[in-house]
């Protein structure tokens, strides 16, 4: 019981501060979603603290993503197997307040000078990018899986369901499931 | 950046409530494996009409170019507009707190499953759709460009260098931002005033 609610290495409260203060900086520099900053985390947790073992670091960021919900939770897992509930509280409070804060602030601020020029410019400007963006996001994503002629088959066709139907794409999510767990995406 | 439409505009709706906001946020995070984004925009585009995909696509760009998770800067993005900071937590609580209990179930059963090679090839298999619901999601909001003031062709100069300076080249996010996105927006800012 101890285990599941402090983590395999007990709590502390000097770890839960750095956790806290660490993930909260690194938040900060995140331009380009949480996961951009998981190597420096690794950097972090597993070569300065040693806090986490590099397999513990790198399945913390798999069961993530095997769940539902957006890719930061990650930093939860992390949390959760440095420190349990408490850790999990601190690496997540850390990694959401400062840039929900800013967020808020921006929109904010960009909302009172939208027909501003300043602002049409960026607007107009970043939307290209982002676009590519998506499109690199997509392509890093396909890395694990490129070796195989399986889910190189599924990508297309998820792309062809996405753009021609209105299924949900969660049933796309369990064809890939089941494509995967019999051995076609090995 | 527009603001958002009323019910009666375009066939544009607003949520009414809080609770509503945290019930499409909940709805849309439970179903977004590996990543919400292409969720997220069915539901807010398609099936709610709370936005345009030019608004999509113009909030994101925003929560891509602020420090921290994308889509939970979106969330709070959305929320604040419509119901103030009651609609941002609204939105941040939907988005985070089934998933939250979720992954961290996940976790404390992780030995047990994780390391199974069916569940492995599960994985693998969800990876690839994942990437493909991405990249479905950038082919619907190409449309967008249409109206931008830089025209199609320096549009798709930036998003192609985008691209392969992020995907293929792996630099850094924030030189590509402020380098690449500097020239975008200069770009845009000198048509704009033409």
């Amino acid at each position: 019981m101890n285990d599941l609610f402090f983590g395999v290495h007990g709590q502390d409260s000097g770890v839960l501060l750095q956790l806290f203060l660490h993930f909260g900086l690194l938040s900060l520099l995140a331009i380009g979603g949480a996961i951009t900053t998981a190597p420096d985390m690794q950097r972090y947790v597993v070569g300065k603290q040693g806090w986490l073992s590099d397999a513990q670091f790198t399945s913390s960021v798999a069961i993530a993503q095997a769940a539902p919900g957006p890719n930061v939770l990650f930093v939860a897992v992390v949390g959760w197997n440095i420190a349990g509930l408490a850790g999990a509280a601190a690496t997540l409070a850390g990694s959401l307040l400062p840039s929900a804060t800013l967020a808020l602030a921006a929109t904010r601020f960009g909302d009172e000078r939208s027909d501003s020029r300043g602002m049409r410019a960026f607007t107009a400007g970043m939307a290209p990018l982002t676009l590519g963006l998506l499109l690199a996001t997509g392509w890093i994503l396909t890395e694990p899986v490129r070796d195989s002629v399986g889910p190189l088959l599924l990508v297309p066709f998820t792309v062809a369901m996405m753009l021609k139907t209105k299924i949900s794409p969660i049933w796309l999510v369990a064809v890939g499931a089941v494509v995967g767990a019999l051995g076609l995406a090995g | 950046m527009s603001e958002l439409p009323g019910d009666d505009d375009d066939g544009q709706r607003r949520p009414r409530s809080a609770m509503e906001v945290f019930r499409v946020f909940n709805r849309l995070a439970l179903q977004g494996f590996g990543g919400v984004l292409a969720v997220a925009q069915r539901e807010l585009v398609e099936r709610e009409r709370w936005m345009t995909p030019a608004q999509f696509l113009e909030l994101l760009s925003l929560g891509q170019v602020l420090p921290g998770p994308n889509i939970v800067n979106m969330a709070l993005m959305i929320g604040d507009r419509f119901l103030g900071w009651r609609g941002a937590a609204a939105a941040l609580a939907g988005l985070m707190c089934a998933p939250l209990l979720i992954v961290l179930l996940l976790a404390a059963l992780y030995r047990e499953t994780m390391s199974q090679p069916m569940v492995a090839g599960a994985l693998r298999g969800m990876g690839a759709v994942a990437a493909g619901l991405v990249i479905a999601t950038a082919l619907k909001l190409v449309g967008t460009l249409r109206g931008n003031p830089m025209g199609l062709k320096a549009c798709a100069l930036f998003a192609v260098l985008t691209l392969l300076a992020i995907g293929v080249l792996r630099w850094p996010m924030v030189g590509v931002v402020l380098g690449l996105g500097g020239a975008a927006v200069a770009t845009a800012w000198a048509r704009i005033g033409r």
